[in-house]
């Protein structure tokens, strides 16, 4: 219990004090993962939208397989983005291996499947009727697949919000394809991850405190632009 | 009416991406003035051309001398140093791919493999000390004063005390094997022959603790030993012999190889590890924390026994 006390002074310290490393470390972990969910959401708006409203053969198997990617070990997608980036590898001439920019990338290729399968599920959560009257109303199909986008704006942001926590929280993928260099790829989790195996319960608690604050201070952000979200939706949308 | 409420669905759309853009546009664009924590290159991205990626063992690292080595390089040549901490397997890999520009490591065997497989340039032995066998300070198997080699076979015969290995393919890891081959075991026989034999599977740091945990033996480098030692309880039980010496080599990644991006520079870092003035930094490093030297420099003279 005292090193846990002891974890949380040091945390208030830490930021307190703005220690250096620390708090690089914080912002890289913030604008790394969130990039990567921003990319992450650009691609799973249209694509879920568009598997939702159409009908082709295979498409539940379409979505069985997205679900499966929901379970996808971070670590696999870390060695898959490290054997391609890696300078031997097919990508590898673009020296993108062990910096930020390969960590944004393979945090959005383990966070889009997830925001993918939960559009569609928000999607599908939408009353049906929704769809028949705007499409009654002679809306065409994008204004239809807008409107319904709208209409399942708060489970949409539920899927964001979770792609940035899966994000932000993933230590194996940016350990292998980060490499945890300090002052350049340390994000908060291989930092904890290091200083954990260094032994340093403290400083490690107090980061973990830090990351926390960080998702915390997400959420607050995004559900007061979800509030606002809410007040224009007052009257009926049809 | 209806045009208004979409001109406030889109704006409050577009200021979430802003928002979350302007946190993810720091990450490309180095010494953005609005961020407090873009005063070196924050999460930016530099040239491959001014970076040099140095894959380390990790007890370079986490005895702090490449921390202390680091910045100093920096200085001096106007490089930014990336250190990539892992164990000399996967260092060595690093290297073979091409993934960093120089390797720091210790197993004299794979290195020279390394180099006669045409993946790294030269060889450069710059400092040494001991491997030792560390254990609970009641020493319950009785090991102190023995060698290595008899201390292993004792260990192995008891199978009562727990020995832990890092069992993940590290310079250590070689070493240990070194020792039961010499003590005059299979390897593979020592590793199914029971619950005492336990693999840890990661660093020395955890090793340690594990070891600590489980209140074992196992066989650490000096300078992680010392590092961890007030917190792990453990001490240093075998220390003499020169099967137990280490070595530590910086070996250029060969460009004709492998298509590396710094060469120049990695080979100007092997020759400055060896220079006569950051011999004498490495050799009084560690004197301030630990009381003693972690590491002996050798540039020059390896020893071999």
């Amino acid at each position: 219990m005292e090193e846990i006390w002891l974890g949380l002074q040091r945390a208030v310290e830490l930021i307190l004090t703005a220690d250096q490393d620390v708090k690089e470390a914080a912002w890289r972990s913030l604008s790394i993962s969130a990039t990567a969910s921003v990319i992450a959401a650009i691609i799973s708006l249209p694509l879920g939208s568009l598997i939702f409203h159409s009908s082709f053969p295979g498409k539940r198997l379409l979505i069985s397989f997205i679900h499966t990617l929901f379970s996808l070990p971070t670590v696999l997608v870390g060695l898959f983005v490290f054997l391609l980036f890696s300078r031997s590898g097919p990508l590898g001439e673009f020296g993108l291996l062990f910096t930020p920019t390969i960590m944004i990338i393979g945090q959005a290729l383990l966070v889009t499947p997830l925001m993918l399968g939960l559009v569609i599920s928000a999607l599908a959560g939408i009353d049906r009727l929704a769809k028949e009257t705007a499409i009654a109303l002679g809306a065409n199909r994008w204004q239809m697949s807008i409107l319904m986008v709208k209409e399942a704006r708060y489970a949409i942001f539920t899927a964001f919000i979770l792609g940035f926590g899966r994000a932000i929280s993933e230590v194996g993928l940016a350990l292998m394809v980060g490499g945890n260099i300090r002052g350049f790829t340390r994000v908060l989790t291989t930092a904890i991850s290091l200083e954990t195996s260094k032994g340093d319960i403290e400083l490690s608690l107090a980061m973990g405190i830090i990351l926390l604050a960080i998702a915390l201070f997400i959420n607050l952000v995004l559900s007061w632009l979800q509030q606002r979200g809410a007040v224009i939706k007052t009257r009926p949308v049809v | 009416m209806k045009k208004n409420r979409w001109l406030r669905i889109s704006g409050f759309v577009l200021s979430a991406v802003l928002v979350l853009g302007s946190i993810a546009g720091c990450s490309n664009t180095p010494g953005t003035t609005s961020t407090p924590t873009t005063t070196d290159q924050g999460v930016g991205v530099l040239k491959p051309a001014s970076r040099l990626k140095v894959a380390t063992t990790s007890s370079l690292y986490d005895t702090g001398l490449w921390a202390l080595l680091e910045p100093m390089f920096e200085k001096e040549y106007g490089v930014e140093v990336d250190v990539l901490y892992a164990n000399t397997g996967i260092a060595i890999q690093y290297g073979q791919r091409g993934d960093v520009d120089i390797i720091t490591v210790h197993d004299k065997a794979r290195e020279l493999t390394f180099i006669a497989d045409g993946y790294g340039t030269t060889r450069s032995a710059f400092a040494y000390n001991y491997f030792v066998i560390v254990g609970p300070a009641s020493d319950p198997l009785g090991l102190k004063g023995l060698s290595a080699e008899e201390a292993f076979k004792k260990l192995a015969a008891s199978k009562t005390t727990p020995f832990v290995s890092r069992g993940d393919s590290s310079g250590t890891h070689s070493k240990e094997q070194a020792i039961w081959k010499a003590a005059g075991f299979n390897y593979t026989d020592i590793r199914n022959s029971g619950a005492w034999y336990v693999e840890a599977g990661q660093g020395m740091g955890p090793t340690l603790q594990l070891a600590a945990q489980k209140q074992a033996y196992t066989l650490s480098d000096v300078g992680t030993f010392l590092a961890y030692k007030s917190q792990t309880g453990l001490t240093s039980i075998v220390d003499k012999g020169s099967i137990l010496l280490n070595v530590y080599a910086a070996i250029p990644v060969n460009p004709a190889k492998v298509a590396v991006t710094n060469s120049a520079m990695a080979t100007k870092m092997a020759e400055w590890l060896m220079s006569p003035a950051i011999q004498k930094i490495i050799g009084d490093y560690g004197v301030k924390d630990f009381g003693t030297p972690l590491f002996t420099p050798c540039a020059g003279n390896e020893p071999t026994g």
